[in-house]
């Protein structure tokens, strides 16, 4: 297990590291597709409730904005 | 409590000692509403999977959801910004598969419930800092289960306002009310339900979460987002209405370990194409030590049809293995340490698809200048679990500025 969290950090790590090197210095005034709501980098409001279904019924949960605790979800 | 109130000192310390460094330069502005979100929600479920009945048995379930978060936002007078969230959220659902915890009766614990939780969330941008900084308290309440959590949160600007790293804490304190099925209740020991003076018992649930992240504007039309959110929970994790059948016939309840650790790894790209396509994307990774691994990938894709019209597609996949206690009904061994036939974690790829449709006229919405927008969606979802379970989902949402 932690042999598997070590390799995944490491990997995550890699590919932060290629992906920001390409990356280029983005002026305020430049943003206006970058600042579009539907650019926003997170789950939209209205699949508030999807999250929530997805965390009871399927076992996999966290890492998408929603919530990873509280609540039982037993139904 | 105690942790709580150690996490809210240390908050408040930091807080004061940022303030202590800082010179007033700008006059302190009233708290103003800054937006307002409702949020509507009706689900459905139909299966034959249901963990209750001990593998079989009906999955259905309506589930009605609102929720309605009010954000109130002022400047300090060194011009920082404080944002005041309150966020209340109500589910009501009616549940075939709980109405067997009891069948007998007619007073079941739990064959339609409603679900409380309300949050208070406070957060601080500081610009010249180029850091926010945030405390958030949750409670939520249940027939069987009741929640207290709190998160704390900070985050860093880059010089170029190009780069974001955010760190997250958080903590949820939960007790259950032990329910068990009717016929597996020691002499003596209560339904659970109202009017039933006869005692149960209460075990403890706690969660406790880390999320680092960090966002990435990569050009003037893709940005990235990488998260890490290990989680660690402990108390009662099985569900003390599951049944299980045993292969000699013989029934209990679920079982599980006392501990799980779990290890998400999420990634957004979104990129903006010409002037009218938006391409979300997500995929997560997922592993924890009960033997489950996952895979989770999302696109929705975004299309202005006009400047205020929007119409949104989606298709989400997951696929996650069994964890190492599941079994279906009738097929553990009365040797087994644990023991589950909970479809919600075995093996099985699920699918969601549908599409969603965001109006927001320059005038307002119904010509009222403060309704911003309105977004309506609609999903289905597939599981293969099992005989299989599906589910379908609309969502409507009207947000006021």
């Amino acid at each position: 297990m932690m042999k598997r969290i070590a390799c995944l950090t490491l990997l995550t790590m890699s590919l932060l590291g290629a992906g920001l090197s390409g990356c280029v210095s983005v002026k305020e005034y430049q943003k206006s597709r970058i600042n579009d709501a539907d650019m926003e980098l997170s789950a939209r409001k209205s699949e508030k409730f999807e999250q929530n279904f997805y965390l009871y019924r399927e076992g996999a949960a966290g890492a998408n904005g929603g919530k990873s605790g509280g609540g039982c979800g037993c139904n | 409590m105690k942790k709580i109130c150690l996490s809210v000192g240390l908050l408040l310390s930091l807080w004061r000692a940022g303030q202590a460094q800082q010179t007033p330069t700008y006059e302190k502005r009233k708290l103003q509403v800054a937006e307002v979100n409702l949020v509507s929600s009706y689900y459905e479920q139909g299966g034959q999977n249901s963990a209750v009945t001990g593998g079989i048995g009906s999955e259905y379930l309506r589930d009605y959801a609102q929720s309605f978060d009010l954000v109130l936002k002022t400047t300090d007078r060194r011009n920082r910004e404080h944002s005041l969230v309150f966020d209340f959220n109500l589910d009501h659902y009616t549940s075939a598969s709980s109405d067997q915890i009891d069948p007998l009766t007619v007073s079941s614990a739990s064959r339609s419930d409603t679900h409380i939780y309300p949050s208070i969330s406070w957060s601080m941008r500081d610009d010249a800092r180029r850091t926010t900084k945030g405390i958030s308290v949750a409670y939520s309440t249940e027939y069987d289960y009741k929640s207290y959590g709190v998160n704390l949160n900070f985050s860093k600007l880059s010089a170029d306002n190009n780069r974001e790293f955010s760190v997250k804490a958080g903590a949820f304190f939960d007790t259950w009310t032990v329910i068990l099925p009717a016929e597996l209740r020691p002499e003596g020991y209560g339904s659970g339900a109202h009017g039933d003076r006869d005692p149960v018992d209460y075990k403890p649930r706690n969660s406790y979460n880390l999320g680092l992240s960090l966002s990435q504007v990569i050009n003037k039309r893709l940005q990235a987002f990488f998260t890490i959110e290990p989680a660690f929970q402990q108390g009662l994790l099985s569900t003390p209405f599951h049944r299980i059948y045993f292969s000699d016939g013989s029934e209990t309840v679920e079982r599980l370990p006392g501990s799980r650790f779990k290890l998400p790894l999420g990634m957004r790209l979104h990129y903006f194409l010409g002037d009218r396509f938006i391409f979300r994307t997500f995929y997560r990774y997922y592993l924890d030590d009960w033997g489950m691994k996952a895979h989770t990938v999302n696109l929705e894709m975004p299309v202005k049809l006009t400047s205020f019209i929007s119409l949104s597609p989606f298709y989400r996949y997951s696929n996650q293995t069994a964890v190492r206690y599941f079994a279906p009904y009738g097929q553990h061994a009365t040797t087994d340490r644990y023991y589950t036939s909970d479809y919600d974690i075995s093996g099985f790829h699920s699918q969601f698809f549908g599409m969603g449709i965001r109006l927001a006229p320059p005038g307002g919405v119904l010509g009222i200048g403060h309704w911003q927008s309105v977004e309506l969606r609609y999903g289905r979802y597939d599981r293969s679990a099992g005989l299989g379970m599906q589910a379908n989902s609309l969502t409507f949402l009207a947000k006021f500025k």
